[in-house]
């Protein structure tokens, strides 16, 4: 089915938050700090106050003094989670507007307010802050040691989380192992880069004293909550919605402190306010991610076979930690990937610096524990002398394993299993859809003959997906026929308005036009969670499930009672409840939805209630395991360092598949964001803290010309834990390719005997390996 | 600030007139003194190509333009692409094939490829790839994208017995 998002959207008539215009409406810009860490001393605002246009003036000093500062408002850890798995959780409160410290370039600590954004830029450039500078951290291991500057000195200390996980004896079957191997892997700090930034529009009504907040958020129910925790009102006055959303891929999954600030702004100032990120503020104040230091020890037999697993790893978390734990954990369930594993033990730790914070982006912690995994099966490959993709057969959990418990729990505190798969068979269709492992050594050996390097690699992964807590849908039939549905879920581009079309008319047997469905808005259902951690599909359609066979049944009771037959003798068919194999017996679902409305003259039967509407809170049993194995061929020009990639192939197991051509887009742009991470993406800092990538001319994101065609393989293995049989896709494409890329480079250039453990991987270090063998004697 | 001036221009063939600060972007002035919202802002420093317009003819980055600039210019933006909202052949294709999912850089993606296409209406893949090599896109990873660009150059050139709209 053709997308229903599209008409507006290719007309050049979406609405993003960007496009929001209402009467009276103010512009806010916010004064961020030019340096990475300083107290602040004063902020003078009186030549900022006094430009032209200005409506208002607010430094984070006199903020704290007109609003209190709220209690934590970060995701809640499940009771199981916390009773099971050792961790150490300090959680620093971001200012809505730094008052005390500026902790990174980029952190606000003034905002001005004027009647169009060009005059809030100029006055918020007459904003006098005193600063004094403090040292500034930017290394996680430097600031684990004594006397680094401190970024929450309530806590006196860098090292603000400690979490660990194992299973079975690793430090005594690493003794005892054969063969041991340590390395140190860095999967470095990079991001989203959504092409639309963040943007808050919030307007204050006197009349019914409530908040209306735009925000180009995925989570409008945690945004409503928060606001109204902060501003002090009920939730029922306050409504959060998510326009036309451009692209999230995590980065605005959750609250910041600009979506409390500007509602704050609204009501106080009686005028509606709009703040539109721009770019240079997004690399310097949105969320960046990934940035861990993993040291890890595996130990194996002779044959490849993995014995004992340590990682130990450091987090560079930035100056907050909006998402707790989430990511470092999710590291840690997704470090054994496909693999069996019987002695395991990882250990995080997370550190603050003088840098943004890191949340959650595509992956979220699992491309981090794929490049450490699929790095040391390639190491071990190499040590023994045998085949990479080998090593993986003789690890890899085979399907008549299914179920397969892994012997530690997943961040909803529930023991991993993973529910059905055959990681071997995606091993060999992703080598068969790069033109075979056999023909590839072939070209391989006769171009290092020609002086050509080129190289093959693997990134292999589990992907727990549909996590919980939960999701809401309500479903109404409507008088029209029509079946309404108001779902959680919050849309960055996905096409769930053409998913859930498609899973309702399934479900209801109407048409999709006569679907009518509502996401991103508060308004329309009370409660929500959101779109993160690739759980929409998943959650949304087993709500919808569940409310639907609830209205369903009072449904047919009403339906039964019109067409004087018994419930069990019913179907729903083109729209119509009818009776099963009696074509003529059969009452519109629109004529059921008017019987059911209350008044003088209805047609319930006895102990029926008024209204066809329900709603369904679905609370998954646990995750669902998607799987994919990346296959790459690369060829290096070792005079440029220049890495091309030649092919490219994913296969890939979602489960039961809705819409194949939304998979497809999910999984190849997951993809190509992947090979950003692994070539081209970056955020750099120097000691300073200076934020040395603050534009797109050095924060260098995939162009078309970048990326070959990708081929796709689908595998299918329904999960048992959902009505439907699906499972989540939508980070998956991005967890592998740093890690089968770096394999890919490290196979081309094995005649120079190069390693490469850290991404991303730069020309530079290309040819400078290259010219450090040529040297060699 | 300093005086306004009065900008007249055609967008999309019908003539409008404001007035706003010399400094004031070109994209912001067809967005907010215009109405004209299609044309999104990516970065504001001429990189991502959301911006992307028709100016006197030719495909160019509206983010690092003036208002002022525009003086007396033929201007096409996205709005103009759909005839009576019929759909052109590349936006067509863009839904056939998936060319969009979160639609921030379409209107950058379209205007590029449709300059592209009138300058060569036969292209191979690596060609379209290297001309859309000048929008950022992060959702689809560019396949369907080109998919559908070369869907709409087969449409474009089967439709038109002369140059394509």
């Amino acid at each position: 089915m053709l997308r229903r998002e599209d008409r507006r959207l290719l007309l050049g008539h979406g609405q993003y938050t960007g496009d929001l215009v209402l009467p009276r409406m103010l512009h806010a810009a916010f004064v961020r700090s030019p340096v990475a860490h300083a107290r602040i001393r004063s902020v003078d605002l009186a030549r900022a106050a006094a430009a032209p246009g200005v409506a208002y003036v607010l430094s984070g000093i006199e903020l704290a003094r007109l609003l209190p500062t709220v209690p934590d408002h970060q995701v809640s850890l499940p009771s199981k989670w916390r009773n099971t798995v050792k961790h150490h959780i300090l959680n620093p409160q971001q200012a809505l507007l730094a008052g005390d410290k500026v902790r990174h370039v980029g952190e606000a600590f003034a905002v001005v307010v004027a009647e169009s954004r060009y005059a809030a830029e100029d006055a918020a450039a007459l904003v006098e802050p005193d600063f004094e500078p403090l040292p500034a951290v930017v290394d996680p291991e430097q600031a684990l040691k004594a006397g680094a500057p401190i970024v929450h000195e309530q806590f006196a200390t860098n090292l603000i989380a400690e979490l660990a996980a194992a299973k079975g004896d690793a430090e005594g079957a690493l003794r005892r192992a054969p063969h041991r191997l340590a390395r140190r892997f860095h999967h470095h700090r990079y991001a989203a880069l959504p092409i639309e930034c963040r943007g808050v529009v919030a307007e204050y009504d006197e009349r019914t004293q409530s908040l209306t907040v735009w925000s180009s958020t995925q989570v409008v129910h945690w945004v409503r909550r928060e606001v109204a925790a902060t501003l002090g009102m009920a939730e029922a006055r306050v409504r959060c919605v998510a326009p036309d959303v451009g692209g999230g891929f995590g980065i605005k999954g959750h609250v910041y402190p600009e979506d409390l600030l500007i509602p704050f702004l609204a009501r106080k100032l009686g005028r509606p306010v709009k703040w539109i990120e721009d770019r240079h503020e997004h690399l310097m104040c949105s969320c960046h991610s990934r940035d861990q230091i993993h040291d890890l020890e595996i130990g194996f037999d002779g044959d490849g076979r993995i014995l004992a697993y340590r990682d130990r790893f450091v987090t560079d978390i930035g100056a907050f930690n909006p998402i707790g734990s989430g990511v470092m954990y999710n590291t840690i369930a997704h470090l054994a990937g496909p693999y069996r594993i019987e002695n395991f033990s990882a250990e995080c730790k997370v550190v603050t610096t003088n840098k943004v914070p890191n949340a959650p982006y595509r992956g979220a912690g699992r491309p981090e524990a794929a490049l450490a995994t699929e790095r040391a099966m390639d190491l071990i490959a190499g040590e023994l002398g045998l085949e990479p993709a080998e090593v993986r057969r003789r690890n890899m959990i085979r399907p008549e394993e299914m179920p397969y418990s892994l012997g530690i729990v997943y961040r909803d505190g529930e023991p991993i299993v993973y529910d059905g798969g055959d990681y071997p068979a995606a091993l060999e269709k992703a080598l068969a859809a790069v033109g075979g492992l056999d023909d590839f050594r072939r070209r391989q050996q006769a171009a290092r003959a020609q002086g050509r390097y080129l190289g093959i690699g693997l990134g292999c992964y589990t992907e727990g997906t549909g996590a919980g807590p939960f999701e809401g849908a309500r479903v109404r039939i409507e008088n029209s026929g029509k079946v309404f549905v108001a779902g959680g879920a919050c849309p960055q581009g996905q096409g769930m308005e053409t998913i859930f079309a498609q899973v309702v008319a399934d479900t209801w047997q109407v048409d999709p036009d006569d679907v009518v469905i509502t996401l991103a808005d508060t308004a329309a259902i009370p409660i929500g969670f959101g779109t993160v951690a690739s759980r929409s599909t998943v959650t949304l359609s087993a709500a919808i499930h569940h409310a639907s066979e609830r209205l369903r049944e009072k449904t047919f009771a009403i339906a039964a009672n019109m067409l004087e037959c018994g419930p069990q003798d019913l179907e729903l068919r083109n729209g119509r409840v009818g009776v099963i194999g009696v074509p003529d017996m059969e009452v519109p679902l629109g004529k059921v939805a008017r019987a059911a409305a209350p008044g003088w003259d209805h047609s319930r039967p006895a102990g029926i209630d008024a209204g066809l509407e329900e709603t369904y809170y679905w609370e998954p049993p646990t995750v669902t395991w998607s799987y994919a194995v990346h296959a790459v061929i690369v060829e290096i020009d070792v005079g440029t360092g220049g890495v091309r990639l030649d092919r490219y192939a994913v296969a890939h197991d979602c489960g039961v598949v809705i819409n194949p051509m939304l998979v497809e887009g999910q999984i190849i742009g997951g993809t190509v964001q992947g090979v950003g991470g692994g070539l081209f993406e970056r955020f750099a800092y120097d000691e300073e803290g200076q934020l040395l990538t603050g534009s797109l001319m050095d924060y260098l994101a995939p162009t078309a010309s970048d990326v070959p065609d990708i081929e796709l393989v689908h595998l299918h293995s329904p999960s048992p834990l959902n009505p439907l049989g699906v499972k989540g896709l939508g980070e998956g494409g991005a967890i592998a390719p740093p890690v089968a890329i770096a394999n890919a480079v490290c196979d081309a250039l094995a005649p120079f005997g190069a390693e490469f453990n850290n991404t991303p991987i730069l020309p530079e270090q290309i040819v400078a390996i290259v010219q450090r063998a040529a040297k060699r004697p | 600030m300093s005086e306004p001036v009065t900008i007249r221009l055609n967008v999309n063939g019908a003539r409008y007139e404001g007035r706003c600060e010399p400094r004031k972007l070109l994209v912001d002035f067809l967005r907010e003194d215009l109405g004209l919202t299609g044309t999104h802002v990516g970065c504001e420093h001429g990189v991502c190509g959301a911006c992307t317009i028709h100016f006197n003819g030719e495909s160019a980055r509206s983010c690092i333009m003036l208002a002022v600039q525009a003086d007396g210019a033929d201007l096409h933006t996205i709005e103009g692409l759909a005839t009576n909202g019929v759909f052109h052949p590349l936006q067509q294709a863009f839904h056939e094939h998936h060319g969009l999912q979160c639609g921030f850089c379409t209107p950058g993606m379209l205007m590029v490829a449709l300059d592209f296409l009138r300058i060569n209406p036969r292209p191979t893949e690596a060609q379209i790839r290297e001309a859309i090599s000048a929008v950022l896109c992060r959702c689809t990873g560019y396949r369907d994208i080109v998919r559908s660009i070369a869907a709409a150059a087969e449409t474009m050139r089967d439709n038109s017995a002369g140059a394509p709209r």
